[in-house]
């Protein structure tokens, strides 16, 4: 059980306290309702390219990183294609510190020249690093546009293209702040070693008067229902055949989320699972496989990728995981499997309420979905899937109309 | 009106504060070491093994044997054990380095008794099945093929192989040692080095008198010394080459790594040279990170390292850079650490990196795990909590002519192996 006070500001800022004394230490998170599915098709990988320039000085404090390392601090962020968050770290008496740096990168950024010139750089770098210059690394950058015609999914978080990142100048940039980063639009987490009452006053002391900005009315082209399977084959130079299987499944806050969730687990979680006996152990046509769901807050993915042994045909590797998809759509999950994958969802909730940042994280993001405390409730909605709701997700998923498959073999 | 152009006051971390370990031993004599903290329900229980020298083999004998170790036994298969572990919601983990091999338990503490019996069943009765084997080795095989083809990965290797030599730490597996995997040799080395003998148990989390019980039922007797085990031996001779250049036809980027041998956490310098290592590359604002990334903007990250191994220690920095701008991300390497060799780390920064490092030590206290971990650092060392003691007295107050004559000491680009995989 996390517990957490909400308020809002009047600039519409939504902060969050969690009270946590057994640390020494204190997160803030931010989020920012803010993704790469709200860049436009021209521009894309322009959240993510904004996130960099988050550190490069902000209106009254020229560098970001240098006087929370000062205080004793670390940062990070993150860029998906729904959410943008920036956390920190610190010894709780620096708090403030957070505070005055936090509201400053929102009141407005420094925008050098010398910043966005580096940055484009750095994330070229990154663009070539993680997706480029590794095998199988431009998988989403194929799979993504397969899968979704019409939804901004289409693009990966760093964009469809360098050139996008290349030619962005300081005008769209400073437009992108404008329309997507004011207390209207983020949410703030303050956790750890603090007290509820110091961090309102702080909370309103350094955010309280920053302008709540226009509001950001998102209207995203929706992804058609899809009704035709859809292949695409890909040559490189990787050292083994590998197939990704994406089937269209709901959003992260539709009621049947927890059954999607579940059925990954039986799939592939850890060594008892289905994919990994049937198809890696017993029938050995893959040499790793996975299952796993993308969690999006709009129609999701439900992915299945696999590297296949060698020598094993394609057509029977997929039809390998075809049957046991087409088991979970026609038989029921018997009680002990539920029961083991529902225990393992407690317990992996148990751990993670170890960590400060991941709580700070959670409240946050469960916060955006509409209440932080969905997150004390997850653990009991995956209790409540029945093994008829798994099976129901799986017969309404798994089939050829929804499927999106990349085909992605080693040159010959 | 907010001055927002002034920080706020701040403090400096005075008082840090571990959590020690209560040592305790089974009837056997097996050493166990409970940190207890935390409000959760939780048990993290590590049984950890100091790896053995291989008679027979290569250090890949070893390195199966921790994976395959939770892969059947005389009365489970496979997939009962990993049934019954995830039934109650627990994680066994195999870990391996260098110097030790471990299973690690995962658990809602009120489940701990009814998940020893299986990892019990795991850590004494092993039995390494033939098709387990094979699966295995064929497996590791294709990933190791997939990895062949990053080139921070083979950079990595290159330089493990060059720097640490013939020895247990420099082995890097060729894709053809799966196939010389033997069941017989397997059997073998578990005996040897999977004895209560060899065994060092570390428990952190909700652990009480009745955990440390079950734990004595478990493995405080009837856990047969199989076979005496003689120690790993370590004795690196000089590279073969000082630069390693594998050319990567279409690299869009170069990975570099450069280091060398040095020395590790049991050397009186060890701690200084860890503040040093963070100017130069242990942080974001580390020089390497300022230059390379945020000026230059070569490469998305670039950072150093030291390790601390039993036998031995050393220096490392790694990155990845535009293949075009190789060269002259070396030359900015090397020119970073001339710079720490000519003059002395301005009295700003190198506060800075005080405060860092004193908030950066306060923070990975996190939970009672790392607490755990902090001890496993210093006691497979050898040593105690007057590291510590030391190593943050070290962040107080080392002076700038100490670290200028350290980057002399130890940073010298003479001696270090310098490998690029990409292009030059």
């Amino acid at each position: 059980m996390v517990s957490f006070t909400r308020f809002t500001l009047d600039n519409g800022l939504k902060v969050l306290v969690h009270e946590d004394p057994t640390t020494p230490m204190a997160v803030l998170n931010v989020l920012y309702d803010v993704g790469a599915r709200d860049e436009n098709p021209g521009q894309t990988g322009f959240a993510h390219l904004f996130e960099h320039l988050m550190f490069g000085g902000s209106l009254n404090i020229p560098s970001y990183d240098e006087p929370l390392q000062r205080v004793g601090g670390e940062n990070n962020a993150f860029t998906s294609n729904d959410i943008t968050n920036y956390y920190l770290t610190l010894p709780s008496e620096n708090v403030e510190t957070a505070f005055w740096l936090e509201s400053d990168r929102m009141l407005s950024l420094a925008f050098t020249e010398k910043s966005l010139e580096v940055q484009r750089n750095v994330v070229c770098e990154e663009f070539k690093q993680r997706y480029l210059n590794q095998p199988y690394g431009d998988v989403w950058l194929k799979l993504r546009p397969l899968a979704y015609r019409e939804h901004p999914y289409r693009w990966a978080t760093i964009g469809k293209e360098l050139s996008h990142i290349e030619q962005a100048t300081m005008d769209d940039v400073k437009a992108f702040f404008r329309k997507h980063y004011n207390p209207k639009n983020a949410i703030v987490v303050v956790g750890g070693n603090v007290k509820t009452d110091d961090m309102k006053v702080m909370a309103e002391k350094w955010f309280g008067s920053i302008p709540s900005g226009p509001r950001y009315d998102r209207d995203l082209p929706q992804e058609p229902e899809q009704t035709e399977a859809r292949t695409e084959t890909v040559k490189a130079d990787v050292p083994l055949d590998a197939i990704y299987m994406a089937f269209k499944m709901g959003r992260r806050t539709d009621p049947d989320y927890y059954a999607f969730d579940l059925l990954s687990d039986i799939l592939s979680r850890g060594k008892s699972s289905r994919l990994y006996n049937s198809l890696l152990k017993e029938k050995q046509l893959f040499s790793e496989i996975n299952a796993y769901n993308m969690g999006s807050l709009d129609t999701g993915l439900f992915v299945i990728e696999g590297k296949l042994s060698e020598g094993t045909p394609m057509e029977e590797a997929e039809a390998g995981i075809w049957t046991e998809l087409q088991r979970l759509a026609t038989e029921p999950v018997g009680e002990a499997e539920l029961t083991k994958v529902k225990n393992k969802v407690e317990s992996t909730m148990a751990f993670s309420e170890m960590s400060l940042l991941d709580k700070a994280m959670n409240l946050a993001f469960y916060e955006l979905l509409g209440d932080a405390n969905l997150f004390n409730e997850e653990t009991s909605r995956y209790h409540a899937v029945q093994a008829a709701d798994i099976m129901q997700a799986a017969a309404a998923t798994f089939t050829k109309e929804k499927s999106s498959i990349l085909y992605y073999l080693k040159n010959a | 009106m907010l001055n927002r152009t002034e920080a706020p006051a701040f403090g400096l971390v005075s008082d840090i504060q571990f959590i020690k370990p209560e040592h305790r031993t089974l009837r056997n004599g097996i050493p166990v070491f409970s940190l207890v903290a935390g409000g959760q329900d939780l048990v993290r229980i590590e049984f950890i093994f100091e790896n053995v020298d291989h008679a027979e083999g290569s250090p890949l004998q070893s390195m199966a044997v921790n994976n395959l170790l939770n892969n059947g036994t005389a009365t489970r298969s496979a997939r009962e054990i990993a049934e019954s572990v995830d039934f109650y919601g627990a994680f066994l983990q195999t870990d391996y380095n260098p110097d030790h091999a471990s299973l690690t338990l995962y658990t809602l503490t009120k489940h701990l008794e009814a998940v020893l019996p299986i990892v019990h069943d795991v850590l004494t009765g092993s039995t390494f099945p033939a098709d387990e084997l094979d699966i295995f080795a064929r497996n590791q095989k294709q990933k190791l093929l997939v990895n062949l083809k990053k080139n921070d990965f083979v950079a990595r290797r290159l330089f493990s192989a060059a720097v640490l030599g013939n020895t247990p730490y420099g082995y890097v597996p060729q894709p053809e040692d799966y196939d010389q995997l033997d069941r017989g040799t397997l059997l073998r080395y578990f005996a040897a080095g999977y004895s209560p003998e060899n065994c060092t148990i570390v428990a952190a989390g909700k652990f009480d008198e009745r955990s440390f019980n079950l734990l004595d039922r478990f493995f405080g007797a009837d856990w047969e010394v199989k076979e005496k085990a003689a120690a790993q031996q370590f004795t690196p001779g000089e590279p073969d080459a000082r630069k390693i250049y594998q050319e990567v036809p279409d690299a869009l980027q170069s990975a570099l790594r450069l280091g060398t041998l040095t020395i590790n956490r049991r050397h009186p310098d060890f701690p200084a040279l860890q503040v040093l290592n963070c100017v130069l590359g242990g942080y974001f604002g580390s020089r390497l990170m300022a230059n390379i990334r945020e000026d230059k903007g070569f490469t998305y990250g670039i950072g150093s390292g030291l390790a601390s191994l039993k036998h031995a220690g050393y220096f490392f920095i790694s990155t990845e850079v535009g293949a075009e701008v190789s060269q002259a991300a070396l030359n900015e390497i090397y020119s970073e650490i001339s710079l720490l060799q000519s003059a002395p780390v301005a009295g700003e920064e190198l506060s800075l990196v005080r405060n860092y490092m004193m908030g950066s030590l306060l923070g990975s206290l996190e939970n009672v795990f790392s607490h755990a971990d902090k001890f496993k650092n210093v006691h497979f060392s050898g040593m105690d909590y007057d590291y510590y003691s030391n190593y943050i007295e070290t962040i107080r107050t080392v002076s700038a002519e100490r670290l200028q004559h350290l980057a002399q000491t130890y940073l010298r680009p003479e001696q270090f192996v310098e490998v690029t995989v990409g292009k030059k």
